[in-house]
């Protein structure tokens, strides 16, 4: 199976299925964005960037507690460090560089945790931006405190009210913003998923956390790590934090799909373990449908990863048997977010406890010698409330 | 020469444009869907679009996505639309162009999809989020079928990109009266006559102008400049407001009616 960057194909996954409306500013932003990946001046620019505003590298810290309680030395790449909270950063800047570059003063993005919209909110307040974040009803409600950080940083936070009012259906809006606005916005898309040149583009934004972390370990431990773990939605953070490690065959990469409440239809977002080829959002992936190609409806606790799709660089991944897929529940997630923070004071974003979670469901597997780094996308400030709401269910 | 070719070309002999009328098959439920295509081709339309329902539709607007909605809750598949086209055929000859998103085509197997399509009775298909740069696999399962592949040409498009698009199309170009989602009113683009133009010099097909247009006048308009007015929102909202209810076919009618008459073009303004 063949990878062509140039046009977005990876394997049979990939490529640009989107109306002939959007075509031509899709076009665009692939030409705009080939260009500034061959522009030493604009990679200079976002390193600076990377630096002295996210805050980057971030840190590759020896979780030593949980290391003794795996049995083996684990580290977490500590992208809940970043500016604003979470790996989405790294993208949004990339992005709003390209933007920038292109002349257009409008950005507008989707957002389902709340961390990409507040990610594109800051680089539009950073750049001076119009911004406009699209967001699933039911989001803002489990997410209010993103949506006001949102607003405060100047951007307009729209509520869908379409479709199944969560992730999906705010990509929806947006793609249809886009469209009626070509001439003058940029769609700032905060995964690898979607059209060409997105999956790419985001990638490559995101892979600043795989080539940190690669070189952080072999620093400390002279040797690459054995195991990765990520979570998986969309999927930017573990293609971000895989793609360096890719052609390094030994280290296995595990991305953690959110099981939900079980496999049953609409109760989770499990899309590579349980879904099927097709389209969604402009790309050939995996994805939940049923026997017509509707898309059904998804489920995590984790807003963040309530999404039917995935990248289809993952699927790719998945074909190929580079990487496994495998997947935790909503609960095993939640006493994965209340492990973490009791024995090592890190509070996880819901969406990286599901990663936390299955570290802790393979110890069994771990030998000794394993050397693993599991990737804290984010912080869990923004879940505390939907947490406590939730043990307080549970009767914890 | 294709039912939908032949139909633009009996509208010229006849010095109108023709009309191409959408509506959501399943919308409120197919049953509906099959006694209202003969009604809108009573009433003037010369090609019917019919909308393939989805989940996630990107290109349309609000009206034409609850038309959806009220069709997957109506149960509507497309082994049900395949079926109601195949009841129609059997006493209405008006030609059937369907619309639809390429992921029920590709989970019904492209070629197969292809054959039932066309055994069915659909004269052309149009796959709104299938560009031509992915569209080999289709472009063969449907020319061996015999079926129009239709493509939309936005008012965004390039000039060299239109000549690839027009080079992969069959039956007429389906030329996007403005950028955006289908359904929101707005005057017709005044680069569109230029558009045309363009469009004539690296295609003999027909030309077809949609999206957006709603009244009567806007029909006119577009008849003016091209060779057909697709009309979709305006219809839908009035099957939204009467759903099953027998006036719906009336009010269906009626202004069906309204807007044939309104693609006559005045002596001397070809």
């Amino acid at each position: 199976m063949i990878v062509d960057e140039k046009t977005g194909k990876f394997g049979r996954f990939g490529g640009q299925y989107v109306p002939e409306t959007l075509m031509p500013v899709i076009k665009q932003v692939e030409e705009a964005y080939f260009a500034a990946r061959e522009d030493a001046g604009f990679r200079a620019e976002l390193d600076h960037y990377l630096r002295d505003y996210v805050g980057r590298p971030s840190p590759l810290y020896l979780a030593e507690r949980l290391s003794e309680e795996v049995g083996c030395k684990v580290y977490l790449k500590r992208e809940d460090l970043n500016h604003t909270g979470s790996h989405k950063i790294n993208n949004s800047l990339g992005q709003a560089l390209v933007a920038r570059r292109m002349g257009k003063p409008r950005m507008i993005a989707e957002t389902g945790a709340g961390q990409h919209g507040v990610a594109t909110a800051t680089v539009a307040a950073l750049f001076g931006f119009e911004c406009v974040v699209y967001m699933g009803e039911e989001d803002i409600r489990r997410q209010a405190p993103n949506v006001f950080r949102m607003r405060l940083l100047g951007t307009e936070v729209r509520p869908v009210t379409s479709g199944t009012r969560v992730l999906k259906d705010a990509i929806n809006e947006a793609m249809r913003d886009w469209m009626a606005n070509p001439e003058t916005t940029f769609y700032c898309f905060g995964t690898v998923a979607g059209p060409h040149p997105y999956p790419l583009m985001v990638r490559d934004f995101q892979s600043v956390i795989g080539r940190e972390a690669r070189a952080q370990i072999l620093e400390a431990e002279g040797r690459l790590p054995t195991r990765l773990f990520a979570c998986v939605g969309g999927g930017s953070n573990s293609m971000g934090l895989f793609h360096a490690f890719v052609s390094d065959s030994d280290v296995e990469l595990i991305g953690v799909e959110a099981q939900g409440r079980g496999l049953s239809v609409g109760d989770h977002s499990a899309t590579l373990s349980a879904g099927s080829y097709g389209i969604i959002h402009g790309s050939a992936t995996y994805l939940l449908q049923d026997e017509d190609g509707q898309v059904q409806p998804a489920h995590s606790v984790a807003a963040g990863l309530d999404y039917p799709g995935v990248g289809p660089e993952h699927a790719f991944l998945k074909e190929t048997g580079r990487a496994r897929y495998l997947s935790v529940t909503d609960d095993e997630a939640i006493d994965a977010f209340v492990t973490l923070s009791r024995l090592e004071g890190i509070i996880p974003a819901l969406e990286s406890s599901h990663a936390v979670a299955q570290m802790l469901k393979m110890r069994g597997e771990l030998r000794e010698d394993d050397l693993v780094i599991v990737n804290i996308s984010g912080r869990g400030d923004k879940d505390a409330e939907e947490i406590s709401r939730l043990l307080a269910e549970r009767g914890a | 020469m294709s039912r939908i070719t032949h139909a633009f070309a009996k509208a010229q002999e006849e010095g109108r444009g023709a009309l191409v009328v959408y509506i959501t098959a399943g919308d409120p439920n197919l049953a509906v869907t099959r006694e209202l295509v003969p009604v809108i081709a009573r009433a003037g339309a010369d090609v019917i679009e019919l909308g393939m329902p989805y989940s996630d539709p990107l290109a349309d607007g609000p009206i034409i996505q609850a038309a959806g909605q009220r069709a997957l809750a109506a149960g509507t598949t497309v082994k049900g639309v395949l079926q109601t086209v195949h009841d129609i055929r059997s006493r209405c000859d008006v030609p059937l162009l369907f619309m639809t998103c390429y992921n029920p085509i590709l989970q019904h197997g492209v070629a197969d999809f292809a054959e039932d399509a066309a055994d069915a009775g659909l004269d052309g298909v149009l796959i709104s989020d299938l560009p031509p740069e992915e569209a080999d696999e289709w472009t063969t399962a449907a020319s061996d079928c015999a079926l129009d592949r239709v493509y939309l040409i936005a008012p965004t498009t390039p000039p060299a990109r239109a000549r690839v698009i027009a080079s992969r199309t069959s039956g007429f170009v389906y030329l996007v009266a403005r950028t955006g989602v289908t359904g929101a009113s707005a005057e017709l683009a005044p680069e569109l006559r230029g558009l045309v133009a363009h469009i004539r010099e690296v295609s003999n097909l027909p030309i077809a102008v949609g999206f957006g247009l709603r009244e009567p006048e806007q029909v006119r308009a577009a008849c003016s400049i091209a060779d057909g007015a697709v009309v979709g929102s305006a219809v839908v909202e009035i099957i939204a407001r009467l759903g099953g209810a027998e006036d719906v076919f009336y009010a269906v009618q009626q202004f069906v009616g309204s807007l044939a008459q309104a693609t006559r073009r005045e002596a001397g303004t070809t």
